[in-house]
């Protein structure tokens, strides 16, 4: 009996908790995005390439029989930080299995210096490093994905079959997992 | 023995209602998690103020509408926000539409955004308009903010406030001066003008609520 009342009570209690979440309906305008205006000091001794979305774009339609997760952070996000470690993991884990990670920092053009190049020099970060610096959000957010409210972490794994956006943190595990599905 | 067997049943039937019923209430709870969508109604709150006191949306009799908006003292979006915040209440408040800053962060959490700091902060950055600790981190589910910061533009109306725009405050986070399109200016003043709002949402990068 106790135990009919705990399969039934986690029953419902799971039926509640699998309400899928609404979609963001966040309008996109399609701007051309215009090159952001950058101090050239600022851009020349910042070792990592510097894009704005137009510049970016491409890196997310590589169609090369590579699977490629794509990762959105920035320094002064906390569980961005956290699962970093993971990223790194299965960059040196699937190296050679055809799999590239790339960390797309989000940091504003006052923190490269003081904050994103320490950072990668002192975690001795294997994985490429990009910036994206546009602040026209509103145009390129939806173009990395519809499902993408704004917030990091957030992820983007695909390859010439299949392409998934997750908004959300990863343990090992689950990322390992979820790119399991992609190189079967 | 037969009444015993049929009181069984009964006590089974009954806690598979029951089983349901609690299914349904955290199904109903969880829609109200998911935040309010263009034309909802958003529900008042009380919450309390830097300077001590209790701060509701039915405390403003005159105003037109209210642009609340969820912010933080330590997200570096809500920084470079912070001079353009305090225009958009001098410019509209004026015109019955103020802000009302709310801190969504658990200071437990991130104890930059403490009800002392924000004191700090708010007088720091000379705030003129009310900045609200959301103490137990009830109001910014019920609004659906995920982020700092998130502006949620109310139009009150005789039948409540109306939610007209749920986004950010412009296009260009980085420099004032660069901005092209002023998102929350521009549904303000269709607001006021009767126009459609156009956009009515938007998106941006910010920093997760804690």
């Amino acid at each position: 009996m106790n135990r009919l009342l705990l399969v039934l009570l986690v029953m419902s209690i799971f039926f509640g908790c699998a309400e899928k979440k609404k979609a963001d309906n966040g309008k996109s305008e399609i701007v051309e995005n215009e090159m952001v205006v950058k101090d050239g000091d600022e851009q020349n001794d910042i070792p990592f390439p510097i894009y704005d979305f137009d510049g970016f774009e491409p890196l997310l339609h590589n169609n090369d029989g590579k699977t490629y997760v794509i990762n959105f952070w920035a320094t002064w996000c906390k569980p961005c930080i956290e699962e970093m470690p993971h990223f790194e993991r299965i960059n040196s884990e699937y190296g050679e299995k055809n799999v590239e990670v790339v960390l797309v920092s989000l940091d504003m053009p006052n923190m490269w210096k003081s904050r994103l190049e320490p950072y990668v020099e002192k975690n001795k970060i294997q994985s490429q490093v990009v910036i994206l610096d546009d602040p026209k959000q509103n145009d390129w957010i939806p173009k990395v994905s519809e499902e993408w409210g704004g917030g990091i972490p957030a992820t983007l794994i695909y390859n010439k079959e299949k392409r998934t956006f997750y908004e959300r943190g990863f343990t090992y595990e689950e990322l390992n997992n979820e790119l399991k599905t992609f190189i079967n | 023995m037969k009444k015993i067997r049929i009181l069984g049943w009964s006590a089974l039937l009954l806690i598979f209602v029951a089983s349901f019923a609690v299914g349904f209430k955290v199904a109903a709870e969880h829609n109200l998690n998911d935040g309010y969508e263009i034309g909802d109604l958003a529900d008042d709150f009380s919450l309390k103020n830097v300077d001590g006191n209790m701060v509701s949306l039915s405390d403003y009799g005159s105003a037109k509408g209210f642009l609340v908006i969820f912010t933080c003292n330590t997200c570096p979006y809500a920084q470079a926000y912070e001079d353009r915040i305090i225009a958009l209440d001098a410019k509209y408040k004026p015109q019955g539409v103020p802000v009302i800053a709310i801190n969504p962060n658990d200071p437990s959490v991130k104890s930059g955004d403490s009800f002392a700091k924000m004191k700090e902060r708010a007088d720091k950055k000379g705030f003129t308009f009310p900045y609200l600790l959301d103490e137990g981190q009830k109001v910014y589910p019920q609004y659906g903010a995920t982020r700092t910061p998130h502006v949620f533009l109310l139009e009150k109306t005789t039948i409540g406030n109306v939610v007209r725009y749920i986004g950010t405050i412009d296009d260009n986070y980085q420099d004032a001066s660069q901005v092209e399109e002023p998102f929350v200016e521009n549904a303000v003043n269709a607001m006021l003008a009767g126009n459609e709002i156009n956009p009515k949402t938007t998106k941006a990068i910010g920093c997760g609520i804690k």
